[in-house]
């Protein structure tokens, strides 16, 4: 039989629908892959094979009695942000310790009554606070892809996955899962989809409900999928999407059939090309590969317009100010009381402070700091009010390009996945990381990103593609094309699913 | 540099984490960095602008004045490291 794990989700869900194999057969294979691979990738903090296997022999029940629901028997990858019933849910920080929620998130609810199967839960950044998940109190993720020497070889230095959600993107890439759930605040979707050669898209804000996710900044954070293809992306957003009354920033807008979009071309297609992102020092790989996407675009029939998105660099520095006191606010809620890690102190105000001091790692304090200092009073108006303002004016940018394209084609992340440990010591080298990914959380606007090329070490690099709101369609229909005009990039040697010689049976 | 060791600590206990000497030396120079390049949002005239308050335009939503849930005690304080009959157990606050 041909390894199961190396099918995309919509090719397993044909096979499961033409009884080629059987879910129980097709989890058991990721879950051989899982128990081979992971040590070395570290992409799942938890491995939930019982639950799985019962899942899936639910599924295949449900497939014999010919009432398949439309993700009947698909094992995913679940990041650990989602809330899982009565399964440890911890954001990947200590501070919430052995926390088993008594709910689960609308998203993930939404995946398992569609009939989809939970292989387990996957690391990512602390709280999702970072672009290489070498925060997470689980240890870091290993991108399945490595960097080529001069002479040709594989290089032994270990790749980051990108982060927040680089389980997600190591588990899809190093078929570890067929898909996997992820989240977005600054770009945690689509800079470790673009790292890994895997397809990432994180909607518009209010299209998937929030209500489960552990919160970040929650006027930024978004659910969406990461996948091996346009396609699966599509079939995934659709399940995950949807109007929740438990989360009021939720939509009330009907879901379209995104994967029935797909085939309609982009024929006639307006794509924006915003001048500033030609950013000084871009390197000439990206600058290439972004030529080449326009070219395939052009060539698919889309025309190509020149955009200006004039208040784009202050993005990223308006964001440091958002994102940190918005979850200086969410995080206020760890105190050691309710649940997860408590440090006694001498009083409570103690006790609250060794909790917090001892169960956040360093990067998540840093944040509550800096969002703590610019909440503060007096500072308020200088930075909140300010960052806030600016915003106003990056949405406006986009409003004003609305007239005259219907998508915006950008690279995804100025460089391709770097090694572990290289921009740890460099705070602003690491946030420069979601420099053409975050005005997307701050306008609130959809954006993909798509593998369209490998760089001079033969990894990975993506283009994103931002859209109007709500109109994810057109984004995966442009997707699409990229795809059709890219292929698919996959590593070629499974390394990580090698076992040391000693376990060879004699 | 516009963050002290002093106002280090006044963040600090106001985001009640606790920080040593060691770590209020360090954090002294990464918060200034920071900060001195979120400053570069002062380059823009922001004068006449709205903040934004949410992304897109829509009614707040409202929900029917009803409980619609509760006699969950148990699951409230499952998680809880200390608990005494669904009450969560905290060190003495008032003497």
């Amino acid at each position: 039989m041909t390894d199961l794990t190396k099918l995309t989700l919509s090719e397993a869900r044909d096979g499961l629908q033409k009884k080629t194999f059987t879910a129980t057969e097709l989890t058991k294979a990721h879950l051989s892959a899982i128990d081979a691979g992971n040590a070395a990738l570290n992409a799942y903090v938890l491995v939930t094979g019982e639950h799985a296997l019962a899942q899936a022999k639910a599924s295949d029940a449900n497939i014999a009695s010919g009432k398949a629901r439309p993700l009947e028997g698909l094992p995913l990858g679940n990041k650990d942000l989602f809330c899982t019933k009565g399964i440890r849910t911890t954001a990947c920080s200590k501070i919430l310790g052995d926390f088993k929620p008594a709910y689960e998130s609308t998203v993930g609810a939404n995946l398992w009554h569609a009939g989809a199967v939970m292989l387990g839960k996957l690391n990512n950044d602390e709280f999702a606070m970072g672009s290489s998940n070498e925060t997470s109190a689980f240890g870091t993720v290993v991108n399945p892809w490595r960097r080529k020497g001069k002479d040709g070889k594989l290089a032994a230095d270990k790749l980051v996955p990108g982060g927040s959600s680089g389980g997600s993107s190591a588990a899809v890439s190093g078929s570890l899962c067929l898909a996997a759930t992820a989240t977005d605040t600054g770009g945690s979707i689509r800079q470790p989809a673009a790292l890994t050669g895997t397809v990432g898209i994180k909607p518009t804000y209010g299209r998937c409900s929030r209500w489960g996710i552990v919160a970040f900044a929650s006027s930024l954070d978004q659910a969406g999928p990461i996948t091996k293809t346009v396609r699966d992306a599509a079939i995934m957003l659709r399940h995950m999407a949807g109007h929740d009354a438990k989360d009021t920033t939720s939509v009330d807008a009907p879901v379209p059939d995104y994967e029935a979009a797909l085939g309609k071309g982009v024929k006639g297609l307006r794509v924006g090309v915003p001048k500033e992102y030609r950013v000084v020092g871009m390197s000439p790989e990206i600058e290439k590969l972004w030529e080449q996407g326009i070219a395939w675009l052009k060539a698919a029939g889309a025309t190509i317009h020149e955009i200006s998105l004039p208040h784009t660099k202050y993005a990223l520095p308006a964001y440091y100010i958002v994102a940190p006191a918005e979850a200086s606010s969410n995080l206020a809620r760890y105190d050691g009381v309710r649940y997860g890690l408590r440090v006694p102190g001498k009083d409570l105000v103690e006790t609250y402070e060794n909790t917090r001091a001892a169960g956040f790692g360093k990067e998540v304090r840093k944040r509550i700091l800096i969002g703590t200092y610019v909440l503060s009073a007096g500072y308020y108006d200088a930075y909140y009010l300010k960052a806030q303002k600016v915003r106003t004016l990056i949405k406006r940018d986009f409003d004003t390009a609305w007239d005259k394209v219907d998508v915006v084609l950008t690279p995804t992340t100025p460089s391709p996945a770097f090694a572990l440990g290289e921009k740890t010591g460099d705070p602003l080298a690491m946030y420069l990381e979601d420099i053409f990914t975050v005005t997307v959380n701050m306008a609130g606007l959809p954006g993909m990103s798509v593998p369209a090329g490998l760089s001079s070490q033969g990894t990975p690099l993506g283009l994103q593609l931002i859209g109007k709101p709500f109109d994810e369609a057109t984004l995966l229909r442009a997707g699409q094309a990229i795809e059709d005009a890219a292929g698919r990039f996959t590593v070629a040697d499974a390394w990580w699913a090698k076992r040391p010689a000693k376990a060879a049976k004699t | 540099m516009q963050v002290d060791a002093a106002t280090v600590r006044r963040i600090a206990r106001l985001a009640r984490i606790k920080v040593t000497d060691e770590e209020a030396k360090g954090l002294e120079k990464e918060l200034s960095g920071i900060l001195d390049w979120v400053r570069q949002l002062d380059e823009v005239d922001t004068s006449g602008v709205e903040p934004m308050v949410r992304v897109v335009a829509q009614q707040m939503k409202q929900r029917a004045d009803v409980v619609n849930d509760g006699e969950i005690a148990d699951a409230v304080v499952a998680n809880a490291p200390l608990t005494e009959d669904h009450f969560f157990v905290v060190p003495k606050v008032v003497e």
